[in-house]
């Protein structure tokens, strides 16, 4: 998204009205489109400002951000309009790419920059990075490192759920690489023969690292829910609208019959798997261009909602600038707060050397 | 004191935790109409039904993620795996998910799992069935590992681990699982991380833990009567939290040590337990520490070459004779 509104940039309302329409979308007041509207925003300031600090020096000329850094760009519309359905019962859990799903379920931007950047005051205190972001308290489960390894977990917060006899579900989320880990496919399996109100997300934005689709995956990606039984379904993931009105069905479904399902988000990243990756081996600057151009889901929904007379193209910028300051603002934070210290290192290890008033255990737990 | 099995002296640890808690969960392969591939879990499905008591697919990946996942939502899953040596299969759920979700998420998710079941060689079915990984668990800061070696010490001990707030290995034994031991009627927990003497001698430490202590007491007995050798023999009950305290006295009384374990040498148990004792106890030592492991080969199929691959009590004895020398 540019800061003004460009002739390079062909701003339409989503393709298909009709999702508009949807009930869990036509409920919706102007305040809360505007929302949904400022959360994707948020995001991609966000995003924006990380690869700024990735890429950039602190001012001792050392790196602000170690390890990798996967962006979200591109795909917001997928965690701003899922988590926005989410109710007191419902839990999320992502992989890597987990910054988009964090900011969408209310997580304050500076603890996530200060985690980016390693310091004390993250939302892991430090010790997770960009992969690893938690917020048990919004009922977000991270933030995983490992392609598909947080598929069982997923299944696991249903049955958690369930067998606390809670209405409500897990969005397990996964990107299109993950579907051929055989963990996916054991999670899969329990989720069908225990009808567990768990929905598989797989956000598909084309590519598995540098490997498109159609060089890694057989078939159709949703369709394999059919195998086990399962309900599926695909939508459009430029479009927030189509987005919660796919999932609100199966969400629902989840909630009243305990049932769980696949469901394929069609998306798109404008940045490489990581942001060290060089992203020219495997897809065309053009392609790239052209998403942005014309798919673009921040624009899509300003289009829409400019044509809904929701609010008006200043309005949008002054959410846009407002989510720029954010940014800055929690980069800002995160330089200027403290790193963990070399005894923090070995805490958060146990729950018992945490608490140690309360160990039963005896004996050591530490080896140095 | 009532004699009962070491498979019965787990089972009844289980059903007393299902009992005081209704978050306590049993899954696994065959744990419930089936009644346990080892008769473990005999008679917990009649008793507790199929929500607390769940037949999984072989899917340990799943399974074992699965109750990891809901453990983070405070159910408090015990696992079954058929055999530890499946652990290779959800080695990404165990060590990866389990082990560091509480300090990835800064302290924030509690991961109170037990994931419990056989490890062990000795019954002629390969390498592949024959594995004994608390050397590569506990190496894994955020986990604590159990291997009890008596029906008294598995039962106490595994309460413990399933009121623990951090994830517990549990790691039994199929050919001790028809062990008797005496065990109260009364309830009773053991701390984790408590070792315990089991025999007290003079001359020589046995710093030991699961079917090998079984195997020392078995030799200490024979070095008592055949060569006039008093042995001191300690069950470590836990290798993460381990109780050094115990190991150490231990040593300072005796001055010689001789380590047994049922692992390959390299990078075992005893391979910590021999640094450990060097650095704290260097000026108690008499002799170097002697250690007696499985021969550094995969599990042998040939049973009666198998016996002589694990330790044993003519083995342990031959070890403990040497160092003496």
């Amino acid at each position: 998204m540019s800061k003004k509104p460009s002739a390079t940039i062909e701003q339409k309302p989503a393709a298909n009205a009709a999702h508009g329409q949807a009930p869990v979308n036509a409920s919706l007041s102007k305040g809360q489109k505007i929302e949904l509207f400022r959360q994707m925003v948020r995001i991609r300031r966000f995003e924006e400002r990380s690869h700024r600090a990735y890429t950039g020096k602190n001012a001792n000329g050392g790196s602000n951000i170690g390890g990798f850094l996967h962006l979200y760009n591109g795909q917001e519309a997928i965690a701003v309009g899922c988590c926005s359905l989410m109710g007191a019962h419902d839990h999320v859990i992502t992989a890597y790419r987990d910054h988009g799903h964090a900011i969408a379920v209310g997580m304050d931007t500076k603890a996530l920059m200060a985690e980016l950047y390693g310091k004390v005051t993250g939302c892991s205190k430090g010790k997770g990075g960009s992969m690893h972001f938690f917020a048990p308290a919004r009922n977000y489960w991270g933030g995983h490192g490992i392609v598909g390894g947080q598929i069982p977990l997923g299944v696991g917060l249903a049955y958690g759920v369930k067998y606390k006899g809670n209405k409500g579900s897990a969005m397990a989320f996964m990107g299109d690489g993950a579907v051929n880990q055989g963990a996916v496919h054991e999670a899969y399996n329990l989720a069908a023969l225990w009808n567990l109100p768990c929905i598989f997300v797989i956000e598909n934005n084309g590519y598995s690292m540098g490997t498109s689709q159609a060089r890694s995956s057989a078939g159709e990606l949703a369709k394999r829910a059919e195998g086990y039984g399962m309900a599926w379904g695909m939508c459009d993931g430029h479009d927030v609208y189509e987005v919660r009105a796919t999932m609100d069905k199966f969400i629902r479904r989840a909630h009243e019959e305990s049932k769980p399902a696949v469901v394929e988000i069609r998306t798109y990243r404008y940045r490489g798997h990581s942001v060290a990756d060089p992203d020219n081996t495997y897809r065309t600057k053009t392609e790239i261009e052209d998403y942005r151009r014309t798919k673009d889901p921040i624009q899509v929904f300003q289009a829409t909602l400019l044509a809904e007379d929701v609010f008006t193209a200043e309005a949008a910028e002054q959410i846009d600038e407002a989510a720029r300051a954010e940014a800055e603002a929690a980069a800002e934070f995160a330089d200027a707060s403290p790193y963990p210290t070399v005894e923090d290192i070995q805490k958060d290890v146990y729950w018992e050397s945490d608490n140690p008033t309360e160990r039963k255990s005896e004996g050591r737990l530490f080896f140095n | 004191m009532p004699l009962i099995e070491y498979r019965e002296a787990i089972r009844n640890a289980l059903a007393e935790e299902l009992t005081r808690d209704p978050n306590v969960v049993v899954m696994g392969e065959e744990v419930g109409q089936f009644q346990g591939a080892y008769k473990v879990t005999k008679g917990l499905l009649e008793k507790f039904g199929p929500t607390r008591i769940a037949d999984t697919p072989i899917s340990e990946a799943g399974f074992i993620g699965m109750g990891i996942g809901a453990s983070m939502l405070g159910v408090r899953p015990v696992m079954e795996l058929m055999f530890w040596s499946f652990y290779s299969v959800a080695f990404d759920q165990i060590l990866n998910n389990a082990a560091n979700v509480r300090y990835m998420s800064g302290g924030q998710i509690n991961c109170p799992i037990v994931i419990r079941g056989p490890a062990n060689g000795g019954t002629n079915v390969g390498a592949t069935h024959s594995h004994t990984p608390e050397n590569i668990l506990a190496a894994h800061p955020g986990v604590k590992v159990v291997v009890p070696s008596t029906a008294y010490d598995a039962k106490g001990l595994l309460k413990s681990a399933i009121r623990d707030n951090d994830p517990v290995f549990f790691l039994e034994n199929t050919i001790l699982y028809g062990e008797k031991g005496e065990v109260p009627d009364e309830e009773y927990v053991i701390p984790l991380g408590k070792a315990d003497v089991k025999r007290e001698g003079r001359d020589l430490t046995i710093v030991t833990y699961g079917r090998p202590v079984i195997q020392s007491l078995a030799a200490a007995e024979l070095l008592a009567k055949e060569h006039d050798i008093s042995v001191e023999v300690v069950d470590l009950r836990t290798i993460r939290p381990l109780d050094i305290d115990t190991v150490l006295a231990s040593v300072r009384k005796t001055h010689r040590v001789l380590v047994v374990e049922e692992q390959k040498p390299f990078c075992g148990v005893g391979a910590q337990l021999t640094y450990m004792i060097q650095a704290e106890a260097f000026d108690d030592l008499d002799a170097p520490i002697a250690r007696l492991c499985t021969i550094d080969a995969p599990a042998i199929y040939s049973p009666p070459v198998e016996a002589e691959q694990l330790p044993n009590p003519q083995r342990i004895l031959k070890a403990a004779l040497a160092l003496l020398d």
